[in-house]
């Protein structure tokens, strides 16, 4: 029929346009200017709600001179979906965990970090330059970090856990009470370290004996959740959850019989960064942002506030001692808490993590 | 008769029900009820995220229903006067088929092959493609029942093609307009996925705004946000109706 | 122009419009549609034949391996599951929102559009808010349990939270609008002088419903069935949420592919099965609806009526 012709024309315009823009390379490397006025750039940050300072675009503009819009995203999956489409996302600055900065970096999509233009660098602890996602943090400075472990209600188990595998094999009176993480990575976490294996595996044997272990475990949970285990443990619908630690602490703010633990067999390092996108056409103000972070009162705030551990040697000095006693895990130090793995991305080998959490996921 | 219309409502309106009750919890954890408080209908004032969001998906949502309900009644007329229907209907009606996250991101990369900046405009233009579908659904689904000799009689009595569509094809599809264009405005008032996909992260609908605020599940001042938008509705439609004729026309 | 021809029942009139007078009527809405549907489309289908890349984004290889891949046994089960849940949802959705559409449309005119207006009132708060509400109602320590507990009909806490029950019920809550208004649209369109003739002519109530009311329903019916069942299949908010994550249905995996494996080749071929699945759903609606209404089984009235109509189209 004659009107189809001319769609199908188009199509193949558009294709063509595909293909060879996909062709257009890297561009040329242009280092930042540091005498830039960046009161004519303005900013947009992307980052998790309720995770940084309220006024923070407020105390930064007028610190700086930079007007900054700050949007929210509610995890690393949807402004990764943003930010990876071949198009300028109009995001300057994005918050997202190690590994995805990784895979960011991989794929050309950030700016390297201008070290002349944060120099309060020099406030992270050794540690956190040598993280295995990004060594010397080259394309992203670290904002948060911690680890993976049990939260749960220290009046409802029968005995403290200390092993992974109270969780993977719950005792009788907690069947029907946990709930596990459904972020592929974290799912696979504790079997994998129940068995000693990585976190970081690409061995498919592990991933197959890991798969094996959780499809049991479903048997006995309550659910999978990503976000709202804490408010199961303090209603007591959950007894005992997989948790990240700092999110852990909103649980004992609500109820002091909510502990964290970080079974025998160890567990991992996750870390949420800063990464400045290459499309961006504010750099040297996106710097000056992750400079302004870095500076210790802002990252003590987020320590005080959001309750997680921050890298920051000069602002974890400035936490109040109270606070760090009512949460015990903000008091694990960089060489305990480097004692875990560090999670980086698995490139090709990744997908075959989301297929064990959707196994796991859809089997009856 | 009207039994089963009274348990609908009772289904539809348990969980508002909820909604509003938890909008007055003291306590910003949802699952725990810590006494009655009003502090949290201030504060979703308070909160640019939630207004900004507010403000674009009136705009979003008014646009969409203008737009989707006139070029949707126009296809539907075009499909059946002019059409045996079959392939351009089914190709009319297939937005409102396909996986909403396959037209979301199939639009986003389109929208960035041809460089198109990111905004309302985009969203406006994904939600009126999406919804122009149901319209047309609906109103087929009513000219299929029409009685066509109104139509013929006009043109008999000597008025013009322009004149017998206004004056009589219109008034007879009415209600299949409204329906269309009430859908039109409910989809894209909720709507979540595409308006994701197509939109700057500058210019987030609610949905967004509230999506991202899930960080720790739904707070008590979502709550009162929906409240308020529930209250709002009830009384723009009280009004509306009042204002129209609508009623008559269904 | 239109013939002259008197008409008279039982004729069938030609149809003789020119085809120029549908432009104005067909170009705004096609255009739209095949560059804001068809070509995105195509795009992303385009994709289901290459690679993922290393970290993600797409390697331009040809290959057949993702649709090599849709053949393992989980996504088959999942595509299955999926279907399942969506078509007990369609039918739940029909049988509440049948007598509902029609309770409506025998209100008294004045009523009709608050009445319908009450249907779609809640759907314009916010999805999340009224799946957090049922999370709220449904989970064990939650209202019904509680309310059920506090009347005695229970010893303890049904479990209905995180199963696949919670799921149907989150989905047909969600989409029962998208079932009531094209039913409502189609019965509200129904000529009341048919309904009339039938009971001067002896028909008890029952009958006339049988008889004249259902047939003529049909079409709408089918609209509506196709409304709900399609999203209810790409719904991955639902099953997270209400399923605690324990029930996977396509929404989920086509969303998993495209944003947390990044696969979006793989991604693309789910979605073109899907696709393919639903357009085939509708080829079989139009079909069974132009059956129903036209075919040797329809009641002959309906029959006449349809010819006029279909001779026009």
């Amino acid at each position: 029929m004659r009107y189809k012709a001319v769609p199908l024309l188009a199509t193949l315009a558009v294709a063509t346009l595909a293909l060879t823009s996909c062709a257009s390379g890297a561009a040329s490397v242009k280092t930042l200017d540091p005498k830039a006025d960046i009161t004519k750039q303005k900013l947009v940050v992307s980052i998790w709600a309720d995770y940084y300072p309220k006024d923070l675009a407020a105390t930064f503009e007028k610190a700086t001179g930079v007007p900054v819009t700050i949007v929210n995203h509610a995890t690393n999956e949807d402004v990764m979906g943003k930010l990876t489409t071949g198009a300028d996302s109009g995001i300057d600055v994005a918050f997202v965990s190690g590994q995805y900065a990784q895979a960011l970096n991989e794929a050309g999509l950030l700016e390297p970090i201008d070290k002349a233009l944060v120099p309060n660098e020099k406030n992270l602890y050794p540690e956190a330059e040598k993280l295995a996602y990004d060594p010397g943090n080259k394309y992203s400075e670290p904002y948060t970090w911690g680890t993976t472990g049990l939260c749960y209600r220290s009046d409802l188990v029968p005995t403290a856990p200390t092993s992974w595998n109270d969780l993977l094999k719950p005792a009788p009176g907690l069947v029907g009470k946990t709930t596990m993480l459904s972020t592929e990575r974290w799912m696979a976490l504790p079997a994998l370290k129940a068995e000693g294996k990585s976190v970081n595996t690409t061995n498919p044997n592990d991933l197959a004996a890991a798969k094996k272990q959780l499809l049991e475990t479903k048997k006995t949970l309550l659910a999978f959740d990503d976000t709202t285990f804490y408010t199961k443990l303090v209603s007591g619908e959950a007894a005992m959850t997989e948790a990240w630690d700092g999110w852990c602490n909103y649980g004992i703010t609500d109820d002091p019989k909510i502990k964290f633990v970080v079974p025998s067999e160890g567990s991992d390092l996750w870390t949420d960064t800063m990464t400045v996108l290459k499309t961006s056409k504010n750099k040297e103000a996106a710097m000056a942002f992750v400079n302004y972070i870095m500076k210790p009162e802002i990252q003590a705030w987020v320590a005080t506030n959001i309750l997680y551990k921050v890298p920051n040697a000069a602002a974890m000095k400035l936490v109040d001692p109270a606070v760090i006693a009512a949460y015990p895990n903000l008091a694990m130090t960089p060489a305990e808490l480097t004692k875990q793995e560090v999670i980086v991305d698995r490139g090709e080998f990744s997908p075959e993590y989301t297929k064990l959490a959707t196994e796991v996921m859809a089997a009856g | 008769m009207n039994v089963p219309l009274w348990l609908t409502y009772a289904f539809l309106y348990l969980p508002i029900l909820v909604v509003v009750i938890m909008s007055f919890n003291a306590s910003k954890n949802l699952f725990i009820w810590k006494g009655f408080s009003l502090q949290w209908y201030p504060a979703v004032f308070a909160d640019d995220a939630v207004m900004v969001g507010l403000r674009n998906t009136l705009i979003v949502a008014t646009s969409v229903t203008v737009l989707a309900t006139i070029l949707g009644t126009l296809m539907a007329v075009g499909i059946h006067r002019y059409t045996r229907g079959g392939l351009v209907r089914a190709f009319a009606i297939a937005p409102a088929l396909l996986p909403d996250l396959l037209l979301a991101i199939g639009l986003l990369s389109l929208f960035s092959l041809l460089s198109v900046t990111l905004g309302l405009h985009t969203v406006i233009i994904a939600h009126t493609t999406f919804a122009m579908a149901f319209v047309t659904a609906i109103v087929l689904a009513r000219l299929a029942n029409l009685d066509p000799s109104l139509e013929e009689a006009s043109r008999d009595l000597g008025a013009g093609a322009v004149r017998t569509f206004m004056r009589v094809t219109l008034p007879q599809l009415a209600p299949g307009m409204v329906a269309g264009a009430l859908l039109s405005f409910t989809l894209s008032l909720d709507e979540f996925v595409i308006a994701f996909f197509t939109t700057a992260p500058t210019t987030p609908t609610l949905p967004i705004a509230i999506y991202s605020m899930v960080r720790f599940g739904v707070t008590p001042e979502i709550n009162a946000l929906a409240t308020m938008l529930l209250f709002v509705s009830i009384f723009a439609v009280i009004g509306a109706q009042r204002l129209t004729k609508v009623t008559d026309a269904l | 122009m239109t013939s002259t021809t008197p008409t008279s029942p039982g004729a069938v009139p030609r149809r003789t419009r020119r085809g120029w007078a549908a432009l104005p009527f067909l170009t705004p809405g096609t255009l739209m549609l095949v560059l804001f549907v068809l070509v995105p489309l195509l795009l992303i289908l385009g994709y289901s034949f290459f690679k993922r890349g290393r970290f993600g984004g797409v390697v331009f290889t040809f290959s057949f391996d993702n649709f090599v891949r849709l053949a393992d046994p989980l996504y088959l089960n999942v595509i299955a599951t999926s279907v399942g849940i969506a078509a007990v949802v369609t039918v739940l959705a029909l049988l509440i929102g049948y007598p509902t559409a029609l309770a409506i449309v025998r209100l008294p005119a004045k009523w009709r559009t608050i009445a319908l207006v009450a249907v779609l009132l809640p759907f314009w708060t916010n999805f999340l808010i009224r799946t957090y509400a049922w999370i709220l109602l449904l989970n064990n320590a939650g209202w019904i349990n509680q309310g059920l507990e506090a009347i005695g009909l229970i010893d303890h806490p049904i479990k209905m939270l995180y199963t696949q029950q919670a799921v149907v019920v989150g989905l047909l809550y969600m989409y029962l609008p998208l079932m009531i208004l094209p039913l409502y649209s189609s019965l509200a369109s129904q000529d009341a002088q048919l309904t009339e003739a039938a009971t001067n002519l002896g028909s008890g109530p029952w009958r006339v419903f049988r008889t004249v009311t259902l047939p003529l329903s049909i079409p709408g019916a089918l609209t509506g069935c196709v409304f709900v069942f399609v999203p209810a299949m790409s719904n991955f908010v639902i099953p997270e949420l209400l399923g605690g994550g324990k029930t996977v249905l396509v929404g989920n995996l086509v969303r998993d592919q495209f944003l947390k494996a990044r696969d979006w080749p793989f991604g693309a071929a789910l979605a073109l099965v899907l696709t393919i699945l639903l357009v085939a759903l509708l080829v079989a609606q139009q079909r069974a609806s132009r059956r129903l209404t036209e075919g040797p089984r329809a009641p002959r009235a309906q029959r006449n009526r349809a010819q006029k109509v279909v001779s026009r189209a």
